[in-house]
């Protein structure tokens, strides 16, 4: 692509509130003219994004280009880019002419005129009162509000006021508009209304829309590309057809729409092992690798017992209007099926996946993490298990009283019961016990794979169905009824809240 | 027979008792005597005319005048920024700095005023009587900022900080933001200040009488004079009502005024 094409660049832009880090090092760039989507998460950074593309919030490092040109720490009245925020920020004193007119009223242009002379000059002016009235009138009909000219912007409907944002943002022709949100506040009916008439006005404006939503269906029906985002990094750029067929890992596969997430294991070229069967699948991947395997609800096929390829039963059935959704349960997972043909709850049945219906992801995997919380007596509690840990690590130079509550470095004394926590465990640290009894949590292997010089075994526990992924150099069985101790001080503890201290 | 229904509507009859016996009933008296002849106690307007004819009490009233509007626009000129940075900066994140503000507000008056007296003296403001005016202003000006800067801060406190991003992002610079949206968004508070500060120190002849030297006499103290010295109640509940159309003609001006720059009615037309 040219580089004239691209009409914001953003070039390793961090973005850091006081130490907790909002962006980080993000790069991406944005052709003229197009419809683009920040989709995410909340507090995923995409509204930080746009604050930094408009000026309210300064990178803490990086750069942002317009047309080429740094604009990094141009203040936003200097900006081509006008924004409509998500609660509409209209001016409450001025009535809607005022409020449209606003940023005209305020614009001056160098015109360069023959003064009686001869000579040429330059004289900076402001936009003549009939110039601002041709161009209020004109985005008023845009939006459809010619008669409101006069009315007081705090008695208009919620929708209305938006399109009042929209036309206040739109008559000065900005180069790039940005969205924040724009339709959270509006109901269900307005909001598809309005996606319309937004994706309508970007096609007859030409300009430049950079949106941002937590909607992914509104990414999907608006823009021409998305940028999925999380934690602060950008996850998958691409156009919506791209993102829904093929995600690029396992977050935005469930972002976008929905899906089966399996946690699968390569047995062989092109075969994938989920569910407790061998697929083929298009993707090719190390043999032995843990993956995430993606299957849409509407790519898996149903079929009589036995004729398909993994059987299972109906554990719930719902209608939905156009399909049905399904709960079909294999073993003791679980696969959502969407089908235009109902099966009864408790109908075994058989599925089918194509191949080109499974999409395999990479999974990023050295050490088990589990959601767990602290119980009375100062144990952790995940996976099934109630395991011996050392609590103090949650605080810096902390302690335990006889009494078991943990006094911090400041004296203040704290009770841990029910307090949630976020729990590491790395693969070589947990030890497997011959029986269902010894250890401190039990479950059943599930799946064994040999990696050159050591066995990674997955037990998966009865009710919580939570796996420990062991690497060991002992073989066991498959289906062995085994369970685990982990010792006190591998057990990596962190707060859950994110205002840790 | 009908029982006896008791609605919500009653509740409000305490209320009106209440009005009735210390608002309605002493603004007749004070009518009443306004209009009544000191000797014979008849209807006559001879106190008004008293008043008008009297050199000195057209003084009185022209000192109030020109020292409840000066203190008034004094305090607005130094509370309004002083409002703004602690509403909009974290200069105030705990809230210490608005209390240091607020904290003069809960001591004493007189006993403010007294020290201020020290203060001005010690400063060798009160060596000439050409001085009595600018003291006065001063004690007034000191004693009543903590009144002005509270109701800007509440507004300005609560101010959507999107419409000022809106009005960056539309082309406004910080100072015309500032006048085009902020300001005029926090006229509500502004006026409000403005009728806490301008009928008190119309009246307040404490301050005067402690940091005037005896050469500032304001209305307050001419209404005090007439009632505990004159023993002229006549005199003094006429000069009450002149004081009170006054104050009543400025604040429908001040209303009118800030209805003009701000539509926003919550709050803003007090009248």
């Amino acid at each position: 692509m040219e580089n004239k094409e691209k009409i914001i660049e953003i070039k390793g832009v961090t973005k850091e509130f006081n130490g907790q880090i909002a962006v980080e090092k993000m790069d991406l760039y944005i052709r003229k003219g197009e419809f683009v989507t920040f989709l995410g998460p909340s507090g995923c950074g995409k509204s930080t994004t746009l604050r930094m593309i408009a000026g309210f919030e300064m990178p803490s490092s990086g750069q942002i280009l317009l047309n080429g040109k740094d604009i990094t720490n141009l203040p936003p009245y200097e900006r081509p880019i006008n924004t409509v925020f998500q609660r509409y920020a209209l001016f409450p004193h001025l009535n809607v002419y005022d409020n449209i007119a606003y940023g005209l009223k305020l614009k001056r242009f160098k015109n360069t005129y023959v003064d009686k002379k001869g000579r040429e000059r330059t004289r900076i002016e402001k936009l003549s009162k009939d110039v601002i009235d041709a161009k209020v009138s004109r985005v008023l009909k845009l939006v459809d509000l010619e008669e409101f000219e006069k009315r007081d912007v705090t008695t208009l409907s919620g929708g209305q006021q938006q399109r009042i944002a929209i036309a206040r943002a739109i008559v000065n022709e900005p180069e790039i508009l940005l969205l924040d949100e724009p339709l959270g506040a509006l109901d269900l009916k307005m909001r598809k209304d309005m996606q319309l008439e937004l994706k309508d006005m970007h096609q007859k404006l030409g300009i430049t829309f950079i949106y941002v939503t937590h909607d992914q269906e509104e990414a999907l029906t608006m823009s021409d590309t998305i940028v999925v985002m999380k934690d602060g990094a950008i996850q998958q750029i691409g156009t919506p057809k791209d993102i829904y067929n093929e995600p690029k890992n396992s977050f935005v596969a469930d972002f976008i729409g929905e899906s089966n997430i399996f946690s699968g294991t390569m047995v062989g070229d092109k075969k994938v092992r989920f569910i407790n069967r061998v697929f083929d699948c298009v993707d090719d991947f190390p043999l032995n690798e843990k993956v995430d395997v993606v299957v849409r609800p509407e790519d898996v096929f149903l079929a009589d017992e036995g004729k398909g390829m993994v059987d299972g039963v109906i554990i719930s059935s719902i209608f939905k209007g156009v399909h049905y959704e399904m709960t079909f349960k294999v073993g003791k997972t679980e696969v959502l099926i969407q089908d235009t043909i109902e099966r009864k709850e408790g109908e075994r049945c058989s599925i089918h996946i194509r191949p080109d219906d499974i999409h395999i992801m990479a999974k990023e995997f050295d050490c088990n993490r589990y959601d767990g919380y602290i119980n009375k007596r100062n144990n952790v509690c995940f996976a099934d298990g109630e395991f011996e840990c050392d609590v103090t690590q949650l605080y810096e130079n902390s302690h335990l009283d006889e009494e078991g509550y943990l006094v911090l470095e400041n004296g203040e004394k704290l009770d841990l019961n029910d307090v949630d926590v976020k729990v590491e465990v790395g693969l070589k640290d947990i030890e497997i016990i011959d029986n269902d009894v010894d250890g401190d949590a039990c479950g059943t292997i599930i799946s064994i794979v040999y990696k050159g010089d050591h066995y990674q075994i997955i037990i998966r526990t009865d009710d919580e169905e939570e796996d420990f992924v062991v690497d060991t150099e002992y073989v066991w069985n498959e289906n062995d009824r085994v369970s685990v101790k982990i010792p006190k001080d591998k057990i990596k503890l962190k707060l859950k809240a994110v205002n840790q201290k | 027979m009908t029982a006896l229904k008791f609605s919500r509507k009653h509740l409000g009859i305490p209320y009106a008792l209440f009005m009735a016996m210390f608002v309605i009933f002493p603004l007749l008296l004070i009518i009443y005597y306004a209009f009544t002849d000191p000797e014979t106690g008849g209807l006559s307007f001879i106190n008004f005319i008293d008043f008008f004819t009297s050199n000195a009490n057209l003084t009185a009233l022209f000192m109030s005048f020109a020292l409840a509007i000066l203190t008034t626009v004094i305090c607005l000129l130094i509370a309004y920024p002083a409002a703004y940075i602690l509403a909009r900066t974290n200069i105030n994140k705990n809230g210490v700095m608005l209390l240091l503000f607020i904290l003069p507000m809960w001591i004493n008056f007189v006993l403010r005023t007294a020290a201020m007296k020290e203060l001005l003296y010690k400063l060798g403001m009160f060596n000439s009587n050409n001085m009595s005016f600018i003291n006065t202003l001063i004690g007034m000006v000191y004693d009543y900022l903590p009144f002005t800067i509270l109701p800007i801060y509440t507004v300005l406190e609560k101010l959507d900080k999107n419409v000022l991003e809106a009005s960056a992002d539309l082309g406004a610079t910080g100072i015309q933001t500032l006048f085009k949206v902020t300001i005029p968004l926090s006229m509500p508070g502004i006026v409000s200040a403005i009728t806490m500060v301008l009928l008190p120190t119309m009246t307040s002849y404490v301050v005067s009488d402690t940091l005037g030297n005896g050469n500032i006499t304001i209305i307050g103290k001419l209404i005090e004079n007439q009632f505990s010295v004159m023993y002229n109640w006549n005199a003094g509940s006429a000069i009450a009502m002149i004081l009170l159309v006054l104050i009543f003609a400025t604040m429908i001006v001040t209303g009118k005024f800030s209805e003009e720059d701000s539509t926003d009615a919550r709050g803003g037309g007090l009248w």
